[in-house]
């Protein structure tokens, strides 16, 4: 390891670390513009190890955005950003492979490749990363299909699966080689009421029993306030955190606009995301 | 704020020299990803049997066409100076030094380099790259590097094949066509072509263009903007480009080799 990519510990000063160990992800003064339009200025916002983070806001206030600086695909111009006690803002493209080898995540459209069937996509990480033989991964592909409720899928192509069912694939991918983060970004999205419970039952299952820190981001309310442990709010480039109950109280207008908009939303009949 | 003509020299110079680094480090990591496991056998297969298998048929079918074509001519010209039994000679060089490799170059670029460069381009778009980031496979070792490397291996092979194709198709022409006897086609061809100089010459180059226009699809298609309009220019851009880089290759290696 370069000098650049040591931990967090090694860093920072004692607060810090202090401040290290109750949070996985940490953003800290992040810069980031797109072709002149800035997304975040002086953006920073923690998220605790082994919980459920939500992350919400309206469209296009940066949290798919932030789920990809997190995950080493977009560089701030600015700013440091700590992920699994790695400074990600300092290391080089392989450095970020070997923390990316502990990080899950699962893209909006499911970003499976379309070349491979449903059970080859599933396989590809156990396949790169372990020594497991075939049957193993093969029980193990199965397993985690199974448990995102696509059972019978492994020898389809990516293009015979409607958009729920993709992403559920792409989550049975993400989570297939247990790693300590997981990325989610809109998995309620497009999903019926029936997997929408689903994979939330999966996610908190998978944060209780393995201790995985999730990072989410959804426009799903009850789902949100039912999973979360923490809900941050996107609003103007500012975090707004807080734990479900918290932010359910807030006199924030920002805050009490948005969600009373959502669940107006969610309770109207006939409408379910 | 208005750059002035120096500010926009140098900025138009320093992009340059960015862009020439970012095409030297594609190129260094296909190179380092191609000299180290893991090899991707099965990829670096399929990826030949796409370039290759697929593009028999165009190879083969344009492969005989111009051989006859060229027969034809050939023999109008060759008959003018009463040297029509240098059909084989005629038809032999011209295909093998120089038809060969360059037709079979810019066929397979429009076949299937285009096709490359606006898969890659895709799997951007739709975020596959990413998503392999994500796994910590590196996009340019799983998906570049196999593309790559069947260019080179394929052209060669269609080469060959072209020009066996198409002396097939001058033989037809000249042949039992005309009326040329067919011993001495054959016999004028393998005195007039030699192995170091012009059998050599066609490998050469076509390894050269197999690697160029497998290094420009795969460019292309990887720093492709990621819109339907970015996979279009990605795929037009490699059929335009390649055609041209290897047409002035051509001029290059005969001017330097004399092949």
């Amino acid at each position: 390891m370069r000098p650049g990519a040591a931990t967090l510990a090694a860093r920072t000063e004692s607060k810090s670390n202090q401040v290290s160990s109750e949070l996985r992800i940490l953003l800290e003064d992040v810069h980031l513009s797109f072709g002149g339009r800035p997304v975040y200025s002086g953006f920073s916002c923690g998220f605790p190890r082994g919980k459920i983070s939500v992350l919400m806001g309206g469209s296009g206030s940066g949290k798919s955005t932030l789920l990809r600086l997190v995950a080493g695909l977009v560089r701030p111009d600015q700013g440091r950003i700590l992920v699994a006690d790695e400074v990600v803002t300092e290391l080089s493209e392989s450095e970020l492979y070997k923390v990316r080898e502990r990080i899950g995540m699962l893209f909006q459209h499911g970003a499976l490749l379309d070349s491979m069937t449903i059970f080859d996509n599933v396989a590809l990480p156990l396949r790169e990363h372990t020594e497991l033989s075939e049957r193993d991964i093969a029980a193990e592909v199965s397993r985690r299909l199974s448990a995102v409720g696509l059972p019978d899928t492994e020898q389809l192509m990516p293009r015979q699966l409607s958009g729920g069912m993709l992403r559920r694939a792409a989550l049975a991918r993400a989570i297939v080689s247990d790693p300590e983060i997981v990325l989610c970004d809109e998995p309620f999205s497009g999903l019926d009421p029936v997997n929408v419970r689903r994979i939330e039952k999966l996610l908190v299952e998978l944060n209780r029993r393995l201790g995985i820190t999730l990072l989410v981001t959804s426009h799903h309310i009850p789902s949100s306030l039912r999973m979360a442990d923490q809900i941050t709010f996107l609003v103007d480039g500012e975090a707004v955190s807080g734990s479900p109950a918290e932010l359910q109280k807030s006199t924030d207008k920002r805050v009490r606009e948005f969600l009373d908009a959502e669940l107006d939303d969610h309770e109207s009949p006939g409408v379910d995301a | 704020m208005k750059m002035t003509a120096i500010e926009m020299l140098g900025f138009r110079t320093v992009s340059l020299v960015a862009h020439l680094g970012r095409i030297a480090a594609f190129i260094g990591s296909i190179g380092l990803h191609s000299v180290r496991p893991p090899w991707r056998f099965r990829r670096l297969v399929g990826e030949v049997f796409d370039v290759g298998v697929l593009s028999l048929a165009i190879v083969c079918l344009s492969g005989a066409t111009v051989g006859a074509v060229l027969g034809l001519q050939g023999y109008t010209t060759l008959a003018r100076f009463g040297a029509e039994n240098s059909l084989g000679a005629v038809v032999g060089i011209s295909l093998v030094r120089e038809l060969g490799p360059v037709l079979t170059a810019l066929l397979v670029t429009g076949r299937a380099g285009s096709a490359m460069a606006a898969e890659i381009a895709s799997m951007l778009t739709t975020e596959q790259l990413d998503g392999l980031r994500m796994m910590s496979i590196d996009p340019v070792d799983f998906v570049v590097k196999p593309k790559a490397l069947a260019m080179l291996i394929a052209m060669p092979m269609l080469n060959a094949l072209f020009i066996c194709f198409a002396l097939f198709g001058g033989y037809l022409v000249g042949v039992q066509l005309l009326g040329v006897d067919g011993g001495t086609y054959v016999t004028s061809m393998e005195d007039a072509i030699t192995w170091e100089d012009d059998v050599a010459g066609t490998l050469l180059k076509s390894v050269v263009f197999g690697a160029l226009v497998g290094f420009i699809a795969t460019y292309r298609g990887y720093t492709a903007t990621p819109t339907s309009a970015g996979v279009s220019a990605a795929t037009t851009g490699t059929v335009v480009v390649g055609s041209v880089t290897v047409l002035l290759f051509d001029y290059v290696i005969t001017a330097l080799w004399g092949v």
